[in-house]
């Protein structure tokens, strides 16, 4: 092997195993900057010695036996005393190689998932708790989050190590995975964090890649390793299934010249047939776990009506309208109850939705959202009021933030006003 | 003898979208003649089935499965329940055929249940 083909395959290791190690590390010493710290040095081994002697068999259990050595070094070398790094040598034979390489489950699942919940700790700032889920989760570098987010690698570095302090002085132990009431809050932040990241990357509306993969790819193979270690919780497979679907229009919602392409208009034979089966998948195993769906799995459950549907026109709106029902419960927002109104207009026909947007009209949030009068005016133009339409395609326009909206909205009311 | 009403779900009352005004008014005046006469146990309208789940017994001495809502099959799903005591059948069957109709989207169904006396 070539020196960089042997470094670019001890890179794919390292992402592969940075996180089971860190979370198995982190059990044991109690402090996840430590856990990070030994399992570097595990890295800094591996790459002297693998292109030498090749990736061994087992490079999970490896890198395992070389970060647990180096802490028994630390620990004769300082003479730590402090009971918490007894442990390391107490445990020093806890993980066979076997388990090292089992699936994400049992143990070191449980570990993992106390990583996750430790890294999305509400004591945390949102921006802390994504960078470090990130470095310690994703085993992304520091340099590979700040190009992710387009900001200066100091200022990543500096919220990484920030956060690794305010949980080391919290004395956010490794704790048991938190249960009953406690759970649902702190599994909402950390599906909160993983849909965070996953938006940063799909959504991003500055810079010069419109989406930015690294970070969705991220947050989907997060999302589906907590799906996976939080098996009974449905808004765990919700988030998976929602990032699946989104995932799967990846290719499509830009256009060659970067510019955002609506669902309605989207090459839907381009999407990813193989990740739409596994969002169906993971919504289906939400389904069947016997609560109400919770605001991540209703969202997956209208977005698998997209992507079950062939065209726009027959798609199942009556099915998209019950979902919002439920999730402008669950997740009341105006913006829910715009997406609710045009699904209800597909379903019923534009005279009750023009109803519902007439409501939100008054909603404060909406004064300066471009797509409520646009929506509006699709509905009046759909009820042949062309005048009233073209005044509001018009105000559209002059709210749209994007050249290209702008333009088809001027279009649109040019269209009403010759049709007069 | 006790008697429910039952009001089947439809389209609109599974997307979430109120009754006609007027349908509104004329159940709300049922339910205050119904008061008025002294029949009247109880009246709830329930939320649509994607705020709910649903419990199959597919194997009998089985497990349950679960399945969240929204249930597709929405004319099999109820969307709320009016319960009356009255004398006789013929009482029950006069009060029911007056109810109006629950949305006004001519979609209504109301089915009339004997209630099991225990």
């Amino acid at each position: 092997m070539t020196e960089s083909a042997s470094r670019l395959a001890i890179e794919a290791v390292w992402r592969i195993e940075s996180a089971k190690l860190i979370a198995g590390l982190t059990r044991m010493v109690r402090d996840v900057g430590l856990a990070e710290d030994l399992a570097q040095d595990a890295l800094v081994i591996a790459l002297e010695k693998w292109p030498v002697t090749g990736i061994p068999d087992k490079p999970g259990a490896w890198l395992m036996t070389a970060a647990k050595r180096r802490a028994l070094d630390l620990l004769r070398r300082d003479k730590l005393r402090d009971r918490k790094y007894e442990e390391v040598g107490r445990s020093a034979e806890l993980y066979t190689e076997d388990e090292l390489n089992g699936e994400a489950s049992g143990e070191i699942g449980d570990d993992l998932l106390r990583l996750i919940f430790m890294t999305c700790h509400p004591i945390l700032s949102r921006e802390g708790r994504v960078a470090l889920t990130l470095r310690l989760l994703g085993g992304l570098t520091t340099d590979e989050i700040a190009r992710a987010f387009i900001v200066p690698e100091p200022t990543i570095a500096q919220r990484i190590v920030r956060a690794k302090r305010t949980l080391r002085e919290a004395r956010a132990a490794f704790e048991e995975t938190p249960a009953g009431p406690e759970l649902k809050e702190r599994l909402e932040a950390v599906l909160e964090v993983i849909y965070l990241m996953f938006n940063e990357g799909y959504a991003a509306t500055s810079g010069e890649n419109w989406t930015r993969p690294l970070l969705c790819q991220e947050a989907l193979r997060l999302g589906r390793i907590l799906a996976e270690v939080a098996p009974l919780e449905p808004e765990a497979h919700g988030l998976a299934a929602l990032m699946e679907f989104q995932a799967s229009r990846l290719k499509t919602r830009v256009g060659p010249a970067g510019e955002p392409i609506l669902l309605a208009d989207q090459n839907r034979s381009l999407w990813d047939r193989l990740l739409i089966r596994r969002g169906l998948a993971a919504l289906e195993r939400a389904r069947s776990l016997g609560r109400p769906l919770g605001p991540y799995a209703l969202q997956a459950a209208i977005a698998a009506c997209h992507a079950e549907a062939p065209s726009s026109e027959e798609t199942n709106w009556m099915r998209i309208a019950a979902l919002y029902e439920a999730l402008s419960r669950v997740m009341p927002s105006p913006i829910v109850e715009l997406n609710r109104a045009v699904a209800i207009g597909m379903a019923f026909g534009p005279a009750f939705a023009l109803e519902l947007v007439e409501q939100l009209e008054s909603e404060p949030a909406l004064q300066d959202y471009h797509l409520l009068p646009s929506v509006k005016g699709d509905f009046l133009y759909k009820l042949g009021r062309i005048e009233e339409a073209g005044a509001a395609f018009e105000a559209a326009a002059a709210m749209a933030r994007n050249e290209q909206e702008r333009d088809l909205l001027l279009r649109r009311a040019a269209a009403c006003r010759s049709a007069e | 003898m006790r008697y429910m009403l039952i009001m089947r779900a439809t389209r609109h009352s599974e997307a979430g979208i109120p009754p006609r005004a007027e349908s509104i008014e004329a159940m709300n005046a049922y339910h205050a003649e119904l008061e008025k006469a002294g029949v009247l146990l109880a009246a709830e309208r329930l939320l649509p089935s994607s705020n709910g789940i649903r419990i199959a017994y597919p194997n009998a001495g089985g497990s349950p499965a679960f399945a969240s809502g929204p249930i597709d099959q929405v004319n099999e799903l109820a969307a709320g329940y009016t319960v009356i005591d009255v004398t006789s059948e013929e009482e029950a069957l006069a009060w029911a055929k007056r109810a109006p109709d629950p949305n006004g989207y001519g979609e209504g169904v109301i089915d009339l249940h004997r209630m099991l006396d225990e």
